[in-house]
């Protein structure tokens, strides 16, 4: 029987990757996810997971390590967080394009200058249109759980694409609490050996991210955009199983206590769990707020959040992002867009905050929601408001 | 299910190498794995050296641990090092009555703490320094954390500190402990 133990969620993710088996893991040490692939180090070393560890010499070379190793059929997996997710970004469009099921833990932490090891989302909306499904998690259980789903997903034959769980910087890396790991014997039932459909061998040669004139690159591009945007079926059928065999449930919108809530918040993260303490406190006040908790962000899971906030008047999303000159908060902006055509809408307000790991306390979630719904009701003139600011 | 109980929250004053960290950690543990509670720890986020003032936080209830915000308002403090009276504000944001343990040779009126507070004075360096054989006073705080108060009992404490620490000085640890609570609780 799997039992509830007391770990660091990056042991803990680590650990994940050992229970799904892997073959390669190729990965370079930056804060916050340096627990992580220091964790799966240590386990090649001492022998309790046999795979290979590829020290490399940064991450635009951990990303490639990981395309050749995937390329030939391993199952594989890499974690990086911030300046490092950036120095890979050009390989992550090729892993995605060259439909390569790589697993990667991205430890969100906000982008240089000035440098912050702290966590917000800068590193994870620089990626956002890289073609790899992304999904938030907001505690250990769930980031632990969403490292084997995402090679489940990743390596079906209907999606055959890269997967990114992003956890929160050092509020969620760094936090130990508890958490149950799963059997291996468990996971192997759930989790079945890779079975690429091409892989790169010496015996069988095929040609791998070949050169794309004019006539065909449009074709391979909605090509992916048509898997990646289908993958959610697989996902939701992953997710399905994985609650019949393991008993913890997910889906790519979550609801907390929405039933009648005229006003609802919309987080995604580690931050969604304070949120939900302050939705009770305001509950319990008699406040008609609910809470929206974004765990699917790539593919954007459209009808699921059109359903979750049809009935609300006021939808206050927090972004912990910023667009510069643009919209704000690059969440809130794909809300707004989705529900562009809706006949019934909530009015959107949007806050961005937690830039740079500043704390979001319950009490700045009852502030943020106090002052969401006087902007919706006398409006503003600004795209966005930022949270907490000293001007 | 909302969190009406109380929630306890934990900080730890140590220095880097002083073992706040993993002390936060076993407490933790103590709370969650043998007494069936929740618990969560961490450090406090940052850069962190040797010997610079550092902070680990746990936090328990008997309830699912939501709050992942920092902690402001303590209901207990742990005091590792008392040459940090000074340097940081120990009691910053202390709840009324929050129990504040120091490992001291100094008595209560040469130490800057404000009233209001439950103050546990004991020098665990001593202690540890007998027993364990250096002065890294982690473990036996935690055994008077659990003579000076109702936060997690004795037994907890000594398993979770056996699971924690290496066989070779996991025995020591728990000695340690075991002396501290008895010193506290006057036994």
């Amino acid at each position: 029987m799997a039992k509830r133990v007391g770990l660091e969620v990056s042991v803990a993710v680590g650990d994940a990757a050992k229970l799904a088996d892997v073959d390669v893991v190729a990965a370079y040490p930056i804060t916050p996810q340096t627990h992580i692939v220091e964790h799966l180090a240590e386990l090649v070393a001492n022998g309790e997971l046999r795979a290979a560890y590829i020290p490399v010499e940064s991450e635009h070379s951990a990303m490639s390590a990981c395309l050749g190793a995937s390329a030939v059929g391993a199952r594989t997996f890499t974690a990086t967080a911030s300046q490092g997710l950036e120095l890979m970004h050009e390989v992550l469009y090729v892993a995605s394009a060259l439909r390569l099921p790589i697993v990667m833990a991205v430890v969100n932490r906000a982008l240089s200058a000035p440098i912050s090891i702290w966590c917000d989302h800068s590193d994870a909306m620089a990626v956002r249109d890289s073609g790899w499904i992304q999904m938030f998690v907001e505690n250990g259980q769930e980031a632990v759980d969403n490292v084997i789903c995402a090679f489940r997903i990743g390596e079906d034959r209907r999606v055959l694409l890269p997967v990114m769980i992003h956890l929160d910087g050092f509020s969620l890396s760094h936090v130990i609490e508890p958490i149950i790991l799963p059997e291996q014997s468990e996971v192997a039932r759930f989790l079945p050996p890779y079975d690429p459909p091409l892989p790169l061998d010496p015996e069988k040669p095929v040609t791998v991210g070949a050169f794309a004139p004019p006539f065909i690159y449009t074709e391979v591009k909605w090509a992916q955009e048509m898997t990646l945007e289908g993958a959610k079926e697989v996902i939701l059928e992953c997710w399905r199983e994985f609650a019949n065999t393991f008993g913890r449930h997910y889906s790519p919108v979550e609801s907390y206590r929405t039933e009648g809530a005229k006003v609802l918040l919309m987080t995604m993260g580690s931050l969604s769990e304070t949120a939900m303490v302050a939705v009770d406190k305001m509950r319990d006040e008699g406040k008609e707020v609910g809470l929206i908790k974004l765990r699917l962000w790539r593919p954007f899971p459209f009808a699921e959040l059109r359903q979750a906030v049809r009935d609300a008047e006021v939808l206050i999303v927090l972004d912990r992002a910023l667009s510069f000159g643009g919209p704000g908060g690059p969440v809130c902006s794909e809300v707004k867009a989705a529900l562009y055509r809706e006949a019934r809408r909530p009015e959107v307000v949007g806050f961005v905050g937690g830039l740079g790991g500043r704390d979001i306390s319950m009490a700045d979630f009852e502030e943020m929601v106090n002052q969401g719904i006087k902007l919706a009701e006398a409006g503003s003139e600004r795209e966005f408001e930022i949270f907490g600011v000293r001007e | 299910m909302t969190q009406k109980a109380r929630l306890e929250e934990v900080r730890w004053h140590g220095r880097g190498g002083q073992g706040a960290v993993l002390g936060a950690s076993i407490l933790g543990s103590a709370a969650a794995l043998y007494e069936g509670k929740y618990a969560v720890s961490f450090p406090s986020f940052g850069a962190e050296r040797r010997g610079a003032p550092v902070q680990a936080f746990t936090r328990i209830a008997d309830q699912v641990i939501r709050t992942r915000s920092q902690i402001y308002h303590p209901t207990r403090i742990i005091v590792l090092d008392d040459t940090l009276f000074g340097v940081v504000d120990i009691t910053d944001g202390a709840q009324a009555g929050a129990t504040v343990l120091v490992n001291t040779r100094r008595s209560i009126s040469e130490l800057d703490i404000p009233a209001g507070l439950n103050v546990v004075l004991l020098d665990a360096s001593a202690i540890a320094q007998e027993i364990i054989g250096v002065g890294i006073v982690n473990t036996t705080m935690l055994g008077a954390l659990a003579g000076a108060t109702n936060l997690v009992g004795l037994d907890a404490i000594k398993k979770a500190i056996a699971d924690a620490l290496p066989e070779k000085i996991a025995g020591r640890n728990i000695a340690a402990a075991e002396a501290a609570y008895w010193e506290v609780k006057g036994g």
